[in-house]
Protein backbone atom coordinates (compact mmCIF):
# COMPACT_ATOMS: atom_id res chain seq x y z
CA UNK A 1 0.00 0.00 0.00
CA UNK A 2 0.93 3.22 -0.85
CA UNK A 3 1.00 6.06 1.61
CA UNK A 4 -1.91 7.72 -0.17
CA UNK A 5 -4.13 4.53 0.08
CA UNK A 6 -2.77 4.61 3.54
CA UNK A 7 -3.77 7.92 4.42
CA UNK A 8 -7.08 7.66 2.58
CA UNK A 9 -8.15 4.40 4.00
CA UNK A 10 -7.60 5.80 7.61
CA UNK A 11 -9.64 8.92 6.62
CA UNK A 12 -12.52 6.58 5.33
CA UNK A 13 -12.13 4.50 8.60
CA UNK A 14 -12.20 7.80 10.34
CA UNK A 15 -15.70 9.14 8.75
CA UNK A 16 -17.61 6.14 8.91
CA UNK A 17 -16.43 5.88 12.87
CA UNK A 18 -17.80 9.07 13.37
CA UNK A 19 -20.53 8.93 11.39
CA UNK A 20 -22.99 7.54 13.81
CA UNK A 21 -22.05 10.27 16.47
CA UNK A 22 -22.12 13.32 13.99
CA UNK A 23 -25.87 12.10 12.75
CA UNK A 24 -26.86 12.12 16.44
CA UNK A 25 -25.66 15.27 16.79
CA UNK A 26 -27.60 16.02 13.42
CA UNK A 27 -30.53 14.64 14.99
CA UNK A 28 -30.43 15.94 18.09
CA UNK A 29 -29.58 20.02 17.07
CA UNK A 30 -32.14 20.10 14.56
CA UNK A 31 -35.75 20.58 14.61
CA UNK A 32 -38.21 17.50 14.14
CA UNK A 33 -38.66 17.70 10.16
CA UNK A 34 -34.59 17.84 9.45
CA UNK A 35 -34.00 14.80 11.76
CA UNK A 36 -33.37 12.62 8.63
CA UNK A 37 -33.07 15.14 5.69
CA UNK A 38 -29.83 16.68 5.83
CA UNK A 39 -30.20 20.31 4.20
CA UNK A 40 -27.24 22.80 5.36
CA UNK A 41 -29.48 26.00 5.99
CA UNK A 42 -31.78 24.26 8.31
CA UNK A 43 -31.73 26.03 11.58
CA UNK A 44 -30.16 24.78 14.56
CA UNK A 45 -31.95 23.84 17.81
CA UNK A 46 -31.71 23.46 21.54
CA UNK A 47 -35.63 22.73 21.79
CA UNK A 48 -35.13 18.75 21.82
CA UNK A 49 -32.95 18.82 24.79
CA UNK A 50 -35.24 21.12 26.72
CA UNK A 51 -38.31 19.36 26.03
CA UNK A 52 -35.96 15.89 26.53
CA UNK A 53 -35.13 17.58 30.53
CA UNK A 54 -38.80 18.71 30.94
CA UNK A 55 -40.01 15.34 29.82
CA UNK A 56 -38.19 13.16 32.41
CA UNK A 57 -36.31 13.84 35.81
CA UNK A 58 -32.58 13.85 34.33
CA UNK A 59 -31.25 16.53 36.81
CA UNK A 60 -32.16 13.82 39.33
CA UNK A 61 -30.53 11.26 37.16
CA UNK A 62 -27.85 12.83 37.21
CA UNK A 63 -27.23 13.45 40.84
CA UNK A 64 -27.70 9.89 41.23
CA UNK A 65 -25.10 8.83 38.25
CA UNK A 66 -22.74 11.63 39.73
CA UNK A 67 -23.07 10.50 43.39
CA UNK A 68 -22.58 6.70 42.63
CA UNK A 69 -19.56 7.15 40.79
CA UNK A 70 -17.85 9.51 43.16
CA UNK A 71 -18.86 7.03 46.01
CA UNK A 72 -17.64 3.65 44.46
CA UNK A 73 -14.52 5.69 43.04
CA UNK A 74 -13.87 6.99 46.38
CA UNK A 75 -14.31 3.56 48.47
CA UNK A 76 -12.14 1.80 45.62
CA UNK A 77 -9.16 4.50 46.06
CA UNK A 78 -9.01 3.98 50.10
CA UNK A 79 -9.58 -0.20 50.18
CA UNK A 80 -7.53 -0.76 47.11
CA UNK A 81 -4.79 1.36 48.02
CA UNK A 82 -4.51 -0.51 52.00
CA UNK A 83 -5.21 -3.56 49.81
CA UNK A 84 -2.68 -2.71 47.42
CA UNK A 85 0.14 -2.12 50.04
CA UNK A 86 -0.70 -5.04 51.93
CA UNK A 87 0.22 -7.38 48.86
CA UNK A 88 3.18 -5.17 47.92
CA UNK A 89 5.38 -5.01 50.97
CA UNK A 90 3.85 -7.75 53.89
CA UNK A 91 4.96 -10.69 53.88
CA UNK A 92 2.03 -12.01 55.79
CA UNK A 93 1.00 -16.03 56.00
CA UNK A 94 -1.42 -16.65 52.80
CA UNK A 95 -0.69 -13.96 50.55
CA UNK A 96 -0.30 -15.65 47.20
CA UNK A 97 -3.14 -17.52 47.99
CA UNK A 98 -5.30 -14.59 49.23
CA UNK A 99 -3.65 -12.95 46.20
CA UNK A 100 -5.12 -15.23 43.42
CA UNK A 101 -8.28 -14.93 45.05
CA UNK A 102 -8.24 -11.31 44.46
CA UNK A 103 -7.69 -11.96 40.71
CA UNK A 104 -10.77 -14.42 40.36
CA UNK A 105 -12.26 -10.98 39.95
CA UNK A 106 -10.61 -10.37 36.65
CA UNK A 107 -12.18 -13.14 35.17
CA UNK A 108 -15.83 -13.44 37.43
CA UNK A 109 -16.34 -9.75 37.13
CA UNK A 110 -19.82 -8.64 39.45
CA UNK A 111 -20.93 -8.08 36.12
CA UNK A 112 -22.29 -11.72 35.77
CA UNK A 113 -23.31 -12.36 39.11
CA UNK A 114 -26.88 -10.49 39.25
CA UNK A 115 -28.71 -13.29 40.50
CA UNK A 116 -27.33 -13.56 43.59
CA UNK A 117 -25.77 -10.79 44.59
CA UNK A 118 -29.35 -9.25 44.17
CA UNK A 119 -30.36 -12.00 46.74
CA UNK A 120 -27.55 -10.39 48.64
CA UNK A 121 -28.74 -7.27 48.40
CA UNK A 122 -32.75 -7.97 49.15
CA UNK A 123 -31.24 -9.47 52.67
CA UNK A 124 -29.51 -6.34 53.37
CA UNK A 125 -32.59 -4.47 52.32
CA UNK A 126 -30.35 -2.13 50.14
CA UNK A 127 -32.36 -2.97 47.08
CA UNK A 128 -32.85 0.32 45.09
CA UNK A 129 -30.55 2.55 46.34
CA UNK A 130 -27.32 3.67 45.33
CA UNK A 131 -25.09 1.70 47.51
CA UNK A 132 -26.37 -1.22 46.56
CA UNK A 133 -25.20 -0.42 42.72
CA UNK A 134 -21.84 0.75 43.81
CA UNK A 135 -20.94 -2.12 46.71
CA UNK A 136 -20.08 -5.03 44.16
CA UNK A 137 -17.63 -2.82 42.89
CA UNK A 138 -15.86 -1.31 45.37
CA UNK A 139 -13.35 -3.95 45.94
CA UNK A 140 -11.83 -3.81 42.43
CA UNK A 141 -9.28 -6.44 41.61
CA UNK A 142 -7.97 -4.49 39.30
CA UNK A 143 -7.41 -1.62 41.19
CA UNK A 144 -5.30 -3.49 44.02
CA UNK A 145 -3.75 -4.93 41.34
CA UNK A 146 -2.86 -1.90 39.45
CA UNK A 147 -1.65 0.00 42.81
CA UNK A 148 0.52 -3.45 43.65
CA UNK A 149 2.65 -2.90 40.30
CA UNK A 150 2.95 0.66 41.07
CA UNK A 151 3.85 -0.15 44.66
CA UNK A 152 6.34 -2.69 44.29
CA UNK A 153 8.36 0.07 41.87
CA UNK A 154 8.52 1.95 45.17
CA UNK A 155 12.58 1.69 46.65
CA UNK A 156 12.46 0.08 49.60
CA UNK A 157 15.47 2.58 50.81
CA UNK A 158 12.15 5.76 50.74
CA UNK A 159 10.08 3.05 52.47
CA UNK A 160 12.81 2.38 55.63
CA UNK A 161 13.72 6.22 55.54
CA UNK A 162 10.57 7.06 56.61
CA UNK A 163 10.72 4.04 59.15
CA UNK A 164 13.42 5.33 60.43
CA UNK A 165 11.99 8.88 61.08
CA UNK A 166 9.55 6.96 63.53
CA UNK A 167 6.08 7.00 60.70
CA UNK A 168 4.06 3.66 60.99
CA UNK A 169 3.17 1.90 57.62
CA UNK A 170 -0.36 3.85 57.50
CA UNK A 171 1.97 7.46 57.61
CA UNK A 172 4.20 5.66 55.30
CA UNK A 173 1.69 4.44 52.39
CA UNK A 174 0.38 8.16 52.89
CA UNK A 175 3.92 9.98 52.78
CA UNK A 176 5.75 7.82 50.60
CA UNK A 177 3.65 5.65 48.56
CA UNK A 178 0.52 7.40 47.67
CA UNK A 179 2.31 10.27 46.09
CA UNK A 180 4.46 8.27 44.03
CA UNK A 181 1.33 6.82 42.53
CA UNK A 182 -0.42 9.87 41.89
CA UNK A 183 -0.67 9.21 37.72
CA UNK A 184 -1.61 5.94 38.61
CA UNK A 185 -4.44 7.15 40.62
CA UNK A 186 -5.35 9.62 37.62
CA UNK A 187 -5.52 6.80 35.32
CA UNK A 188 -7.73 4.71 37.69
CA UNK A 189 -10.02 6.66 38.48
CA UNK A 190 -10.31 8.16 34.73
CA UNK A 191 -11.21 4.65 33.75
CA UNK A 192 -13.27 3.70 36.98
CA UNK A 193 -15.74 6.77 36.45
CA UNK A 194 -16.18 6.06 32.81
CA UNK A 195 -17.17 2.55 33.76
CA UNK A 196 -19.45 3.79 36.07
CA UNK A 197 -21.05 6.10 34.43
CA UNK A 198 -21.68 3.71 31.19
CA UNK A 199 -22.28 0.81 33.55
CA UNK A 200 -26.17 0.02 32.65
CA UNK A 201 -27.25 -4.12 33.70
CA UNK A 202 -26.39 -4.22 37.11
CA UNK A 203 -27.90 -0.86 38.35
CA UNK A 204 -31.50 -1.67 35.98
CA UNK A 205 -32.08 -4.61 38.13
CA UNK A 206 -31.44 -3.37 41.05
CA UNK A 207 -33.25 0.07 40.91
CA UNK A 208 -36.67 0.70 40.43
CA UNK A 209 -37.46 4.25 41.23
CA UNK A 210 -36.52 7.55 40.23
CA UNK A 211 -34.29 7.99 43.63
CA UNK A 212 -31.60 5.76 42.72
CA UNK A 213 -31.40 5.34 38.93
CA UNK A 214 -28.54 6.43 37.54
CA UNK A 215 -28.32 8.28 34.12
CA UNK A 216 -27.86 5.01 31.96
CA UNK A 217 -31.24 3.47 33.78
CA UNK A 218 -32.89 6.58 33.49
CA UNK A 219 -32.21 6.93 29.43
CA UNK A 220 -33.54 3.40 29.15
CA UNK A 221 -37.09 4.40 30.91
CA UNK A 222 -37.04 7.16 29.19
CA UNK A 223 -36.92 5.78 25.23
CA UNK A 224 -38.29 2.95 25.59
CA UNK A 225 -41.70 4.11 27.67
CA UNK A 226 -41.98 7.35 27.85
CA UNK A 227 -41.25 8.46 24.33
CA UNK A 228 -42.74 6.58 21.71
CA UNK A 229 -39.95 6.88 18.76
CA UNK A 230 -39.84 10.37 18.63
CA UNK A 231 -36.33 9.99 17.59
CA UNK A 232 -35.19 14.13 18.24
CA UNK A 233 -35.97 13.76 21.44
CA UNK A 234 -34.33 10.44 22.19
CA UNK A 235 -31.08 11.17 20.63
CA UNK A 236 -31.20 14.40 22.34
CA UNK A 237 -31.64 12.79 25.79
CA UNK A 238 -29.16 10.21 24.70
CA UNK A 239 -26.45 13.19 24.03
CA UNK A 240 -28.08 14.61 27.46
CA UNK A 241 -26.90 11.10 29.43
CA UNK A 242 -22.97 11.06 27.48
CA UNK A 243 -22.55 14.43 27.50
CA UNK A 244 -20.48 15.54 30.67
CA UNK A 245 -18.06 12.26 30.28
CA UNK A 246 -17.86 12.99 26.78
CA UNK A 247 -17.13 16.96 27.19
CA UNK A 248 -14.43 16.00 29.88
CA UNK A 249 -12.98 13.58 26.90
CA UNK A 250 -12.61 15.81 24.86
CA UNK A 251 -11.06 18.45 27.50
CA UNK A 252 -8.37 16.17 28.48
CA UNK A 253 -7.88 13.69 25.44
CA UNK A 254 -4.45 12.84 25.97
CA UNK A 255 -4.72 12.13 30.12
CA UNK A 256 -8.05 10.11 28.88
CA UNK A 257 -5.59 7.65 26.11
CA UNK A 258 -3.10 7.61 28.51
CA UNK A 259 -4.77 6.35 31.21
CA UNK A 260 -6.86 3.48 29.54
CA UNK A 261 -3.60 2.53 28.10
CA UNK A 262 -1.64 2.76 31.47
CA UNK A 263 -4.44 0.68 32.66
CA UNK A 264 -4.10 -1.64 30.30
CA UNK A 265 -0.57 -2.27 29.81
CA UNK A 266 0.09 -3.78 33.27
CA UNK B 1 2.89 4.22 68.25
CA UNK B 2 6.48 4.07 66.80
CA UNK B 3 7.42 0.96 69.17
CA UNK B 4 4.55 -0.70 68.47
CA UNK B 5 4.20 -0.68 64.35
CA UNK B 6 7.92 -1.53 64.74
CA UNK B 7 7.23 -4.73 66.61
CA UNK B 8 3.53 -5.74 65.25
CA UNK B 9 4.14 -8.64 63.15
CA UNK B 10 3.51 -8.25 59.33
CA UNK B 11 0.92 -11.16 59.51
CA UNK B 12 -1.19 -8.97 61.58
CA UNK B 13 -0.67 -5.82 59.85
CA UNK B 14 -0.56 -7.04 56.37
CA UNK B 15 -4.13 -8.85 57.15
CA UNK B 16 -5.42 -5.59 58.49
CA UNK B 17 -4.54 -4.01 55.45
CA UNK B 18 -6.71 -6.65 53.05
CA UNK B 19 -9.58 -6.47 55.68
CA UNK B 20 -11.85 -4.22 54.28
CA UNK B 21 -11.49 -5.39 50.76
CA UNK B 22 -11.69 -8.96 50.94
CA UNK B 23 -14.55 -8.65 53.25
CA UNK B 24 -16.52 -7.33 50.17
CA UNK B 25 -14.56 -9.28 47.98
CA UNK B 26 -15.87 -12.36 49.30
CA UNK B 27 -19.49 -11.18 49.79
CA UNK B 28 -19.99 -10.35 46.15
CA UNK B 29 -17.47 -12.38 44.07
CA UNK B 30 -16.52 -15.67 45.90
CA UNK B 31 -19.96 -16.41 48.15
CA UNK B 32 -22.23 -15.57 44.81
CA UNK B 33 -19.63 -17.96 42.52
CA UNK B 34 -20.33 -20.17 45.15
CA UNK B 35 -23.92 -19.95 46.08
CA UNK B 36 -24.79 -20.44 42.46
CA UNK B 37 -23.41 -23.58 42.14
CA UNK B 38 -25.58 -24.48 45.60
CA UNK B 39 -28.36 -22.58 44.62
CA UNK B 40 -28.31 -24.75 41.18
CA UNK B 41 -29.17 -27.44 42.92
CA UNK B 42 -32.13 -26.48 44.37
CA UNK B 43 -35.57 -25.85 42.61
CA UNK B 44 -36.79 -22.07 43.17
CA UNK B 45 -38.42 -21.04 46.08
CA UNK B 46 -42.28 -19.82 45.68
CA UNK B 47 -44.86 -18.66 47.64
CA UNK B 48 -45.81 -21.10 50.08
CA UNK B 49 -43.32 -23.56 48.40
CA UNK B 50 -39.81 -23.32 49.77
CA UNK B 51 -36.93 -24.22 47.74
CA UNK B 52 -36.23 -28.23 48.03
CA UNK B 53 -32.72 -30.01 46.50
CA UNK B 54 -33.28 -31.32 43.10
CA UNK B 55 -29.88 -32.36 42.52
CA UNK B 56 -29.35 -31.81 38.43
CA UNK B 57 -32.89 -31.41 37.38
CA UNK B 58 -32.04 -27.69 36.36
CA UNK B 59 -29.01 -28.95 34.68
CA UNK B 60 -31.39 -31.55 33.04
CA UNK B 61 -34.03 -28.71 32.16
CA UNK B 62 -31.44 -26.71 30.48
CA UNK B 63 -30.13 -29.44 28.23
CA UNK B 64 -33.74 -30.04 27.39
CA UNK B 65 -34.39 -26.10 26.54
CA UNK B 66 -33.64 -25.17 23.07
CA UNK B 67 -33.74 -21.12 23.88
CA UNK B 68 -30.88 -21.90 26.10
CA UNK B 69 -28.47 -24.02 23.56
CA UNK B 70 -29.65 -20.58 20.85
CA UNK B 71 -28.56 -18.31 23.63
CA UNK B 72 -25.04 -20.27 23.76
CA UNK B 73 -25.06 -20.25 19.86
CA UNK B 74 -25.84 -16.69 19.41
CA UNK B 75 -23.50 -16.08 22.08
CA UNK B 76 -20.48 -18.22 20.29
CA UNK B 77 -21.32 -16.97 16.75
CA UNK B 78 -21.46 -12.87 18.25
CA UNK B 79 -18.00 -14.12 20.02
CA UNK B 80 -16.69 -14.97 16.56
CA UNK B 81 -18.33 -12.03 14.62
CA UNK B 82 -16.87 -9.57 16.85
CA UNK B 83 -13.62 -10.63 17.93
CA UNK B 84 -11.71 -10.81 15.26
CA UNK B 85 -13.08 -8.17 13.30
CA UNK B 86 -12.28 -5.26 16.22
CA UNK B 87 -8.78 -7.05 16.90
CA UNK B 88 -8.20 -6.93 12.82
CA UNK B 89 -9.75 -3.36 12.70
CA UNK B 90 -8.24 -2.11 15.70
CA UNK B 91 -4.44 -3.45 14.88
CA UNK B 92 -5.33 -1.53 10.98
CA UNK B 93 -6.39 1.90 12.79
CA UNK B 94 -3.07 1.62 15.29
CA UNK B 95 -0.93 1.30 12.34
CA UNK B 96 -2.75 3.90 10.48
CA UNK B 97 -2.67 6.30 13.43
CA UNK B 98 0.97 5.17 14.33
CA UNK B 99 2.77 6.82 11.47
CA UNK B 100 2.75 10.48 9.93
CA UNK B 101 -0.64 10.91 8.64
CA UNK B 102 -2.56 14.32 7.80
CA UNK B 103 -4.98 14.49 10.29
CA UNK B 104 -3.47 11.84 12.61
CA UNK B 105 -4.75 14.02 15.77
CA UNK B 106 -8.36 13.88 14.52
CA UNK B 107 -8.64 10.08 13.13
CA UNK B 108 -7.37 9.49 16.72
CA UNK B 109 -10.14 11.00 18.25
CA UNK B 110 -12.94 9.63 16.14
CA UNK B 111 -11.45 6.32 16.58
CA UNK B 112 -11.52 6.18 20.44
CA UNK B 113 -14.61 8.53 20.73
CA UNK B 114 -16.97 5.20 20.83
CA UNK B 115 -15.26 3.75 24.02
CA UNK B 116 -15.91 6.57 25.87
CA UNK B 117 -19.96 6.71 25.27
CA UNK B 118 -22.27 4.47 27.30
CA UNK B 119 -23.64 1.19 25.33
CA UNK B 120 -26.56 2.33 26.00
CA UNK B 121 -26.23 5.20 23.86
CA UNK B 122 -24.74 3.72 21.22
CA UNK B 123 -27.74 1.07 20.80
CA UNK B 124 -29.73 4.11 21.52
CA UNK B 125 -28.33 5.92 17.94
CA UNK B 126 -27.83 2.46 16.16
CA UNK B 127 -31.56 1.62 17.17
CA UNK B 128 -32.68 4.61 15.42
CA UNK B 129 -29.78 4.02 12.25
CA UNK B 130 -31.60 0.56 11.92
CA UNK B 131 -34.96 1.66 11.89
CA UNK B 132 -36.87 0.33 8.71
CA UNK B 133 -37.51 2.49 6.12
CA UNK B 134 -36.62 5.73 7.57
CA UNK B 135 -33.27 5.00 9.31
CA UNK B 136 -29.82 5.40 7.92
CA UNK B 137 -28.91 1.96 6.92
CA UNK B 138 -31.86 1.51 5.33
CA UNK B 139 -31.80 5.07 3.04
CA UNK B 140 -28.23 3.77 2.31
CA UNK B 141 -29.43 0.42 0.97
CA UNK B 142 -32.43 2.16 -0.42
CA UNK B 143 -29.58 4.21 -2.24
CA UNK B 144 -28.32 1.46 -4.01
CA UNK B 145 -31.49 -0.26 -5.50
CA UNK B 146 -32.04 -3.12 -2.99
CA UNK B 147 -35.15 -3.15 -0.63
CA UNK B 148 -36.10 -1.66 2.65
CA UNK B 149 -35.40 -4.71 4.98
CA UNK B 150 -36.30 -4.69 8.99
CA UNK B 151 -32.53 -4.89 10.23
CA UNK B 152 -33.33 -5.46 13.98
CA UNK B 153 -36.91 -7.31 13.38
CA UNK B 154 -35.56 -10.06 11.34
CA UNK B 155 -34.22 -13.05 12.46
CA UNK B 156 -31.46 -12.95 9.87
CA UNK B 157 -29.88 -9.87 10.83
CA UNK B 158 -30.88 -9.05 14.34
CA UNK B 159 -27.59 -10.65 15.32
CA UNK B 160 -25.28 -8.80 12.91
CA UNK B 161 -26.81 -5.61 13.28
CA UNK B 162 -25.44 -6.30 17.17
CA UNK B 163 -22.06 -7.55 16.32
CA UNK B 164 -21.51 -4.72 14.34
CA UNK B 165 -22.56 -1.87 17.31
CA UNK B 166 -20.15 -4.10 19.18
CA UNK B 167 -17.15 -3.39 16.57
CA UNK B 168 -17.87 -0.20 16.39
CA UNK B 169 -17.84 0.28 19.97
CA UNK B 170 -14.71 -1.71 20.80
CA UNK B 171 -12.37 -1.22 18.24
CA UNK B 172 -11.13 2.12 19.15
CA UNK B 173 -10.77 1.06 22.75
CA UNK B 174 -8.65 -2.25 21.37
CA UNK B 175 -6.26 0.63 18.90
CA UNK B 176 -5.19 1.95 21.82
CA UNK B 177 -3.15 -1.31 23.13
CA UNK B 178 -2.01 -1.69 20.11
CA UNK B 179 -0.59 1.82 19.58
CA UNK B 180 0.82 1.90 23.03
CA UNK B 181 2.72 -1.23 21.93
CA UNK B 182 3.73 -0.11 18.49
CA UNK B 183 5.31 2.64 20.27
CA UNK B 184 7.60 0.65 22.42
CA UNK B 185 9.17 -0.99 19.27
CA UNK B 186 12.76 0.68 18.54
CA UNK B 187 12.19 2.65 15.50
CA UNK B 188 15.89 0.81 15.06
CA UNK B 189 14.34 -2.55 13.97
CA UNK B 190 12.67 -0.87 11.09
CA UNK B 191 15.92 1.29 9.91
CA UNK B 192 17.81 -2.53 10.03
CA UNK B 193 15.50 -3.71 8.07
CA UNK B 194 14.66 -1.23 5.22
CA UNK B 195 18.70 -1.34 5.18
CA UNK B 196 18.56 -5.14 4.58
CA UNK B 197 15.86 -4.38 1.76
CA UNK B 198 12.94 -6.08 3.65
CA UNK B 199 9.16 -4.73 2.37
CA UNK B 200 6.90 -3.29 4.85
CA UNK B 201 4.70 -5.88 4.54
CA UNK B 202 7.19 -8.31 4.82
CA UNK B 203 8.99 -6.66 8.22
CA UNK B 204 5.30 -6.38 9.39
CA UNK B 205 4.67 -9.75 9.54
CA UNK B 206 8.10 -11.12 10.40
CA UNK B 207 8.98 -8.43 13.46
CA UNK B 208 6.02 -6.32 14.20
CA UNK B 209 3.30 -8.85 14.14
CA UNK B 210 5.33 -11.36 16.51
CA UNK B 211 6.35 -8.71 19.00
CA UNK B 212 2.56 -7.14 19.38
CA UNK B 213 2.45 -10.75 20.15
CA UNK B 214 1.76 -10.08 24.25
CA UNK B 215 -0.84 -7.10 23.32
CA UNK B 216 -2.84 -9.25 21.03
CA UNK B 217 -3.37 -12.04 23.71
CA UNK B 218 -4.13 -9.28 25.98
CA UNK B 219 -6.85 -7.46 23.71
CA UNK B 220 -8.08 -11.20 22.98
CA UNK B 221 -8.81 -12.32 26.76
CA UNK B 222 -10.38 -8.84 27.09
CA UNK B 223 -13.05 -9.41 23.76
CA UNK B 224 -13.82 -12.58 24.95
CA UNK B 225 -15.31 -11.60 28.21
CA UNK B 226 -16.44 -8.37 26.99
CA UNK B 227 -18.46 -10.43 24.54
CA UNK B 228 -20.04 -12.84 27.82
CA UNK B 229 -20.05 -10.05 30.00
CA UNK B 230 -21.49 -7.03 27.77
CA UNK B 231 -25.72 -7.18 27.13
CA UNK B 232 -26.66 -3.79 27.48
CA UNK B 233 -27.11 -3.55 23.79
CA UNK B 234 -29.52 -6.58 23.74
CA UNK B 235 -31.68 -5.24 26.19
CA UNK B 236 -32.33 -1.94 24.34
CA UNK B 237 -32.09 -2.63 20.60
CA UNK B 238 -33.95 -6.23 20.49
CA UNK B 239 -34.79 -7.70 24.03
CA UNK B 240 -33.40 -10.88 22.84
CA UNK B 241 -35.30 -10.96 19.71
CA UNK B 242 -37.13 -11.84 17.40
CA UNK B 243 -37.64 -15.33 18.72
CA UNK B 244 -34.59 -15.36 20.58
CA UNK B 245 -32.73 -14.92 17.39
CA UNK B 246 -30.32 -12.44 19.13
CA UNK B 247 -30.67 -13.42 23.03
CA UNK B 248 -27.01 -14.00 24.54
CA UNK B 249 -26.16 -15.83 27.60
CA UNK B 250 -26.60 -12.96 30.09
CA UNK B 251 -29.35 -11.68 28.35
CA UNK B 252 -30.91 -14.81 29.06
CA UNK B 253 -29.75 -15.14 32.44
CA UNK B 254 -31.35 -11.51 32.83
CA UNK B 255 -34.39 -13.13 31.49
CA UNK B 256 -34.92 -16.28 33.56
CA UNK B 257 -34.01 -14.87 36.63
CA UNK B 258 -35.51 -11.40 37.20
CA UNK B 259 -38.50 -11.69 34.18
CA UNK B 260 -39.59 -15.10 35.13
CA UNK B 261 -37.55 -14.80 38.35
CA UNK B 262 -36.82 -18.59 38.51
CA UNK B 263 -33.64 -17.69 40.13
CA UNK B 264 -32.70 -21.43 40.65
CA UNK B 265 -32.61 -22.17 36.86
CA UNK B 266 -30.89 -18.62 36.27
CA UNK B 267 -28.21 -19.91 38.85
CA UNK B 268 -27.43 -23.15 36.62
CA UNK B 269 -27.71 -20.76 33.08
CA UNK B 270 -24.82 -18.81 36.03
CA UNK B 271 -23.07 -21.95 36.48
CA UNK B 272 -22.50 -22.27 32.51
CA UNK B 273 -21.23 -18.73 31.81
CA UNK B 274 -18.60 -19.12 34.82
CA UNK B 275 -17.57 -22.26 33.21
CA UNK B 276 -16.83 -20.34 29.93
CA UNK B 277 -15.12 -17.48 31.75
CA UNK B 278 -12.85 -19.86 33.88
CA UNK B 279 -12.53 -21.31 30.93
CA UNK B 280 -10.42 -18.39 29.69
CA UNK B 281 -8.61 -18.16 32.55
CA UNK B 282 -7.28 -20.87 32.51
CA UNK B 283 -6.36 -20.48 28.60
CA UNK B 284 -4.99 -17.46 29.21
CA UNK B 285 -2.66 -19.11 31.92
CA UNK B 286 -1.23 -21.85 29.64
CA UNK B 287 -1.14 -19.39 26.66
CA UNK B 288 0.87 -17.41 28.77
CA UNK B 289 3.05 -20.35 30.20
CA UNK B 290 3.75 -20.68 26.97
CA UNK B 291 5.18 -16.90 25.91
CA UNK B 292 7.28 -17.31 28.48
CA UNK B 293 9.19 -20.67 27.42
CA UNK B 294 9.15 -18.90 23.73
CA UNK B 295 10.97 -16.01 25.33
Amino acid sequence: MTRASETLAAWLLGLLWILPLAYAGWTAFHPREYSARFVLTAPLTLGNFVEAWNAAPFARYLLNTVLLVALILGVQLVLCTLAAYAFARFEFAGRTAAFLLVLVQLMIMPDVLIVENYQTMSRLGALDTILAIGLPYMASAFGIFLLRQTFKTVPKELDEAARVEGAGPLLTLWKVYVPLARPVYVAYALVSVSYHWNNFLWPLIVTNSVTSRPLTVGLQVFSSTDQGVDWSIITAATLLTSGPLLVAFLLFQRQFVQSFMRAGIR
Amino acid sequence: MTKRSATTSPHVIGWLLLLPAAALLVTFTHYPAVATLYHSLFSTARAGRPAVWVGLENYAAMAADPVFWQSLRNNALFALGTIPTSMALALAMALLVNGKLRGRAFLRLSYFTPTILPMIAVANIWLFFYTPGYGLVDRFVQLLGLPSHNWLGSRDTALACLVVVTVWKEAGFFMIFYLAALQSIAPVLAEAAAIEGAGRWYFFRRVTFPLLMPTTLFVLVNAVINSFRLVDHVVVMTRGGPDNASSLLLYYIYDVGFKFWDTAYAAALTMVLLVVLASVAIGQFLLLDRRIHYR
